[in-house]
């Protein structure tokens, strides 16, 4: 099950520094301990690649640092070769369960709108086409008829695929999601599934954050490892071993639920 | 309505809503940021920025002491944020901490220096005196076309004019970083919003609007507006633009309202006195606020408080 199924390889990247998203020596730290130690990784272009390690690892962290959220203590990000302030309008970025006021007077359609920030500025009007475009991106989530709805009152499956709506509508070229199929149904994983695979057909660079080790050799191309420090990276049928797992979750791993992954020892 | 209203209540009533508008605008973002005690913060700061104001130019005319005051309230803010991020509080403490300490500094400085020739007035403080900022050379509604009767408007109006205006531009200019900052501030980080620096411009915005309402208007329609009007506006509507209409609508009203019935109310009651206008408007204001509570469409918010499961 491995590259036949037309998946993209490597690490033929042409110049690493042209990668969507490289990072170098990032270390962030909330208080004493570092929350990720010095940490490298290239993540690839035209590819999904997941980020992969048990809770506390620092996966939403190093996301977040890469965006320049929280601010690394050492290190350097660059988004298609470029710093993070030059390539803004390049990136979507769709957060663990969204740390929004929920409470707050916006609808669901005005929510996606916000993605379309960066194409108008401060004070230049929303046009009728920008608007249609806001609709289809929440039509691309199947949340079209929750569009006038505000925005505490959806479920958290239907939160999370309007986040996925506004990232959608940013119209960027690498997409960050962290957890996108965190406590959603069966079937809106498959709906969020076919989304990220069209924006990976359309040449965008997806790198996403992902906990079901069951899905990832049918959802990523490439991973990334990490238990505060980088673990293994590369793609899928090399790096998502049993090994690498082992190093990851500090052995927390049944040897049994490793052989249900059917994984690679070893390839 | 005629030359009477012109003299003694357009000035008053345009002063009051002006008010209103200026504190309101800012209100509802610093609500939908539960920053709303910041109003009431301020107000207690101010007396120390004009002790030290009276202290260094040794007079109480109004120019000093609002930039005293307006000083004083940026300090606050500032010394709030300090507060906040060094001591790792939640906003809420910070502001206590900070206001508390600044007001009791005032007092302090205030009694240490020879300052009896100052008469700062706790009442004056507390309900300014709307009711005669009138425009004494005015006759009618004429007056208005008149140069020489303009020139003798009240200074409050053409101060808390240009503030409100200010006030309006700075919400209308900065509208798409407000409220994407407000409902998502990491979001607004990821687009480059400086969220840190517009927190900052909200803040000493509704500082710069709190000190010119008081100096017309007094503490408590400052506070009153600050809260009341966005609150209830919140409960007609899910859409912030249309939340900031209401708001603006409900501060107009309040003005007006509780303008006339300070002044005329207590006559229909039977009682001789007129009632304090600042006091009836804040009055009104709460009212609004409660039948808001009782009957706006939006309050009962499915969302509230929901925490997001995972
Ligand atoms: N705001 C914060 N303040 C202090 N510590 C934090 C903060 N956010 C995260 N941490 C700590 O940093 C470490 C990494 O957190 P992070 O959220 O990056 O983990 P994660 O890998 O995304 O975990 P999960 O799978 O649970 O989402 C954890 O130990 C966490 O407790
Ligand atoms: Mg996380």
């Amino acid at each position: 099950m491995a590259a036949q199924d037309g998946r993209v390889t490597y690490p033929a990247v042409a110049s690493v520094s042209d990668a969507p998203l490289t990072v170098r020596g990032v270390t962030v730290s909330y208080g004493e301990k570092p929350a990720v130690f010095s940490v490298d990784a290239s993540f690839p272009a035209k590819a999904m690649s997941a980020i992969i390690g048990p809770n506390g690892a620092g996966k939403s962290t190093l996301l977040k640092a890469s965006l320049g959220v929280i601010p690394r203590l050492s290190g350097e990000v660059h988004v298609f070769g470029q710093p993070i302030e030059q390539a803004r309008d390049r990136i979507a970025y769709v957060p663990q369960r969204a740390s929004v006021d929920w409470d707050f007077p916006t609808t669901v359609v005005d929510v996606v709108q916000m993605g379309l920030y960066r194409k108008i500025g401060l004070l230049r009007r929303l046009s009728g086409q920008m608007k249609a475009w806001a609709l289809e991106c929440l039509d691309r989530v199947g949340m079209a008829d929750f569009a006038d709805r505000q925005i505490g009152q959806l479920s958290g499956g239907q939160q999370q695929r309007v986040f996925l709506a506004r990232a959608l509508a940013q119209d960027a070229d690498l997409y960050l999601l962290d957890e996108p199929f965190a406590g959603v149904d069966a079937a809106t994983e498959r709906a969020i599934i076919d989304v990220l695979e069209l924006l990976k057909a359309g040449g965008k660079a997806l790198v996403s954050v992902h906990h079901d080790l069951s899905t990832v050799r049918e959802y990523f191309d490439h991973v990334f490892l990490i238990n505060v420090r980088r673990i293994a990276e590369g793609p899928v049928e090399t790096a998502f071993t049993t090994e690498n797992l082992q190093a990851t979750y500090g052995g927390r791993l049944a040897a049994t639920h490793l052989d249900e992954l059917s994984l690679a020892r070893g390839v | 309505m005629g030359a009477d209203f012109v003299q003694f209540s357009l000035t008053p009533l345009l002063i009051g809503v002006l008010a209103a508008i200026a504190c309101a605008l800012p209100g509802n973002f610093l609500i939908l940021r539960r920053q709303a005690l910041i109003g009431d913060a301020i107000s207690h700061v101010v007396l120390p920025g004009i002790v030290v104001a009276f202290i260094i130019t040794g007079t109480i005319s109004a120019i000093p002491m609002l930039i005293g005051a307006a000083g004083a309230a940026v300090v606050a803010v500032i010394l709030i944020e300090a507060v906040k991020r060094l001591g790792r509080i939640e906003p809420g403490a910070a502001m206590g901490v900070v206001f508390t300490s600044m007001f009791a500094g005032g007092v302090l400085i205030l009694e240490q220096t020879d300052t009896s020739k100052v008469h700062i007035d706790v009442e004056h403080a507390l309900m300014g005196n709307l009711e005669s900022l009138i425009w004494f050379r005015a006759e009618g509604w004429h007056s208005l076309l008149d140069p020489a009767a303009l020139a003798t408007l009240p200074h409050e109006l053409p101060r808390i004019a240009i503030v409100c205006a200010i006030v309006v531009v700075l919400t209308l200019v900065f509208w798409r970083w407000l409220k994407i900052a407000t409902f998502d501030e990491g979001f607004a980080q990821v687009l480059g919003i400086p969220v840190s620096a517009l927190g900052f411009g909200l803040v000493v915005t509704a500082a710069v609007a709190a000190v010119a309402a008081f100096d017309a208007v007094g503490s408590i329609i400052v506070i009153a507006m600050f809260i009341c009007p966005p609150a209830a506006a919140r409960l007609m509507t899910n859409s912030l633009e249309h939340q900031i209409w209401w708001s603006v609508a409900f501060a107009t009203l309040s003005a007006i309202l509780g303008y006339v019935f300070a002044g005329y109310g207590p006559l229909w009651l039977g009682a001789t006195n007129a009632v304090s206008a600042a006091g009836m408007i804040a009055t009104a204001s709460g009212i609004i606020l409660g039948l808001a509570c009782l009957f706006g469409p939006h309050r009962m918010r499915i969302g509230v408080g929901k925490e997001p499961l995972g």
